[in-house]
């Protein structure tokens, strides 16, 4: 495989590298963005709605499973192509997890200490900010992380409705060309490497934001209490 | 109440009625009338399901009546928007409820943050009042709350209920998750708490033995009902009917016992003798009735009047000295803050019928006889008709 890389070619492209790199960082951030300020949104609102919950993650789902070109295809008639198609159609893929996740995150609050929260004498958005969003957070960015892995790989495809990217590296340069095998080489090494890199950021995040699940309990003994 | 930190406040419930469901062939609190006085602890108890839970909910607006007037120094609880009125009522709840994502001192400041205190005035009064239930927040304020045992976390449940100064307190089963021992400790410690800021206290527990030791007043509820509202003194003393005494337990009159001390009682005068004395003046003091045995009984004290133990009059020889006759060991010793029931415990337990009570230096104060608490236990003197 190494003798079939062409390391000329990426010494002389570079910058292209770098430029469908970031094109798609900037896929991946705004489609995941798109689907949190969506999913978080109608997690909240179907909460404590059974039959609201199960309607919104279940047409989450459905929308999952629509082959991706082809969602890709139908919002061209609407949107054209270009960024926006491509965002719209990787945020609609991140939404289903995020919307689950955090659903149960939000559910996963102990009844008590939303009973003592309420019983102290917070109103119901305090409740809401104070206590309920934030012990929700480590299922929230779960979700997020699950939504950026999938988004990074999804986010070749954008190529299609010319949504640039990595997918320009794999299917413009490489697949077009005659399967010329170093773009295609570069574009999934970087891809990978991308979605390890993020994931493990995330995970720092996730750790500095929520101090309270990292210290490992180590009760004392009950006799002390 | 002058002279505390802050006024206890009194609460009113009068015809106070909860319907979850209009259906429903009876309400889940049925037109429950009761009068809190200011800085009394009233324990509301009885079987699951009888609404104890449910009128306590109903004095914070956690749950809101169907009917009937709650007033809390005499203001009707509805005068305040629910989470204000939340705000200056303290609430501690049986599984805790510590924001697990804040620390303890956090957890604590939460009602004065609310309240928009200076932050200064909150960092004080979180480490008074971490201090006050023994967990001091140089050591503890940092940690967060899956960090601490269970009795510990009660006790910032608590700390974290009278942080801001309310001046009543609502208790649902705080010590019932807990294992008996902290449990024990919790309410000694409570009880102990309760004495220096005498807040109006509403406590709810199926456990008619915690009722006991920590109620002024002791409301039974059933059904929805309340059945009888009495101190537990009255309440174990004269059940109004068969579901109380029932509730109580067939050891009530132990439980009695165990609201008495043996400073209560009747004590009968020391028979009190030294090793030195001759039996003959013990003899002549007999016979002049200046010296009243026990059963047959004396005791011996030294000079001091330290018990050492108990001789048997019979037993004295003629002639010598009391101390040349062998004495039964002066078991139990009481104290008088040991209850009634501790007290008849020891007894039993040494195969006593009596048992001397010393002071703090340890000198003989009297005697208790079995048959003394026996007769307390029982309030009443027994009659039987004839004929």
């Amino acid at each position: 495989m190494a003798e079939a890389i062409d390391w000329d070619w990426i010494g002389r492209h570079g910058d292209d590298i770098a430029a469908a790199t970031l094109a798609h960082l900037e896929l991946v951030g705004a489609g995941v963005g798109l689907a949190v300020a969506v999913a978080v949104p109608v997690a909240l609102a179907v909460r404590n709605r059974p039959i609201g919950a199960t309607v919104a993650s279940g047409t989450a789902t459905v929308l999952y499973t629509i082959p991706s070109l082809a969602l890709f295809a139908f919002l061209i008639p609407v949107f054209g192509i270009g960024k926006t198609p491509a965002i719209l159609g990787l945020a609609v893929y991140a939404l289903g997890v995020l919307i689950r996740n955090t659903v149960t995150g939000l559910r996963g609050v102990p009844a008590p200490v939303l009973e003592a929260a309420r019983g102290m004498g917070l109103s119901r958005r305090q409740v809401l900010y104070r206590v309920e969003l934030p012990l929700a957070v480590p299922a929230i960015l779960t979700g997020i992380r699950l939504a950026t892995i999938e988004t990074v790989a999804i986010a070749t495809i954008a190529v299609f409705v010319a949504g640039g990217g990595l997918g320009e590296l794999i299917l413009t340069n490489g697949i077009e060309r005659n399967l010329f095998v170093t773009p295609i080489v570069a574009g999934t090494v970087i891809a990978v490497c991308m979605a390890l890199t993020l994931d493990l950021l995330l995970v720092g995040v996730q750790r500095i934001v929520t101090p309270w699940s990292r210290r490992i309990a180590t009760r004392p003994d009950e006799a002390h209490g | 109440m002058s002279g505390l930190p802050t006024a206890a406040a009194d609460v009113g419930l009068r015809d106070v009625t909860k319907r979850y469901d209009a259906g429903s062939p009876r309400p889940a609190v049925d037109a429950l009338t009761l009068e809190i006085p200011a800085g009394e602890v009233c324990v509301l108890v009885g079987p699951s399901g009888c609404g104890k839970t449910t009128a306590l909910k109903m004095i914070n607006r956690l749950i809101e009546p169907t009917s009937g007037t709650i007033t809390i120094d005499g203001r009707d609880a509805r005068a305040l928007a629910p989470a204000q009125l939340r705000r200056r009522i303290g609430y501690v709840i049986q599984q805790v409820g510590l924001l697990p994502h804040l620390t303890i001192a956090a957890n604590v400041a939460t009602v004065p943050k609310l309240l928009g205190w200076e932050r200064q005035r909150i960092s004080a009064r979180v480490a008074e009042m971490l201090d006050l239930v023994g967990l001091p927040a140089d050591e503890y304020g940092g940690r967060y709350p899956s960090e601490l045992s269970g009795g510990q976390q009660q006790r910032i449940g608590l700390a974290r209920a009278l942080a801001a100064d309310p001046p009543l307190m609502l208790m649902d089963e705080p010590f019932s998750a807990v294992d008996p021992i902290t449990r024990d400790r919790l309410q000694n410690d409570f009880l102990k708490l309760q004495r220096t800021v005498a807040k109006t206290i509403v406590f709810v527990t199926h456990d008619i033995d915690e009722a006991v030791k920590m109620a002024d007043r002791i409301a039974v509820m059933r059904d929805g009902r309340l059945v009888q509202y009495a101190t537990p003194a009255e309440l174990l003393a004269n059940p109004v009917d068969a579901f109380v005494a029932d509730f109580v337990g067939a050891d009530r009159a132990l439980k009695r016992l165990s609201l008495m001390h043996v400073s209560d009682l009747a004590l009968t005068p020391a028979p009190s003798v030294t090793a030195s004395d001759h039996v003959e003046v013990v003899h002549s003091r007999l016979g002049g009735g200046d010296l009243e045995p026990i059963d047959g009984y004396l005791l011996l004290t030294d000079a001091e009047g330290h018990p050492q133990g108990w001789v048997t009059v019979s037993r004295l020889n003629a002639g010598g000295r009391v101390g040349d006759t062998a004495a039964l060991a002066a078991q139990p010793l009481l104290q008088p803050q040991t209850t009634a029931r501790d007290a008849l415990s020891q007894m039993l337990d040494a195969g006593a019928r009596c048992a001397a009570v010393v002071d703090v230096n340890g000198v003989v104060a009297g005697v208790v006889e079995i048959a003394t608490i026996a007769r307390v236990a029982h309030p009443e003197p027994m009659e039987v008709s004839v004929g």
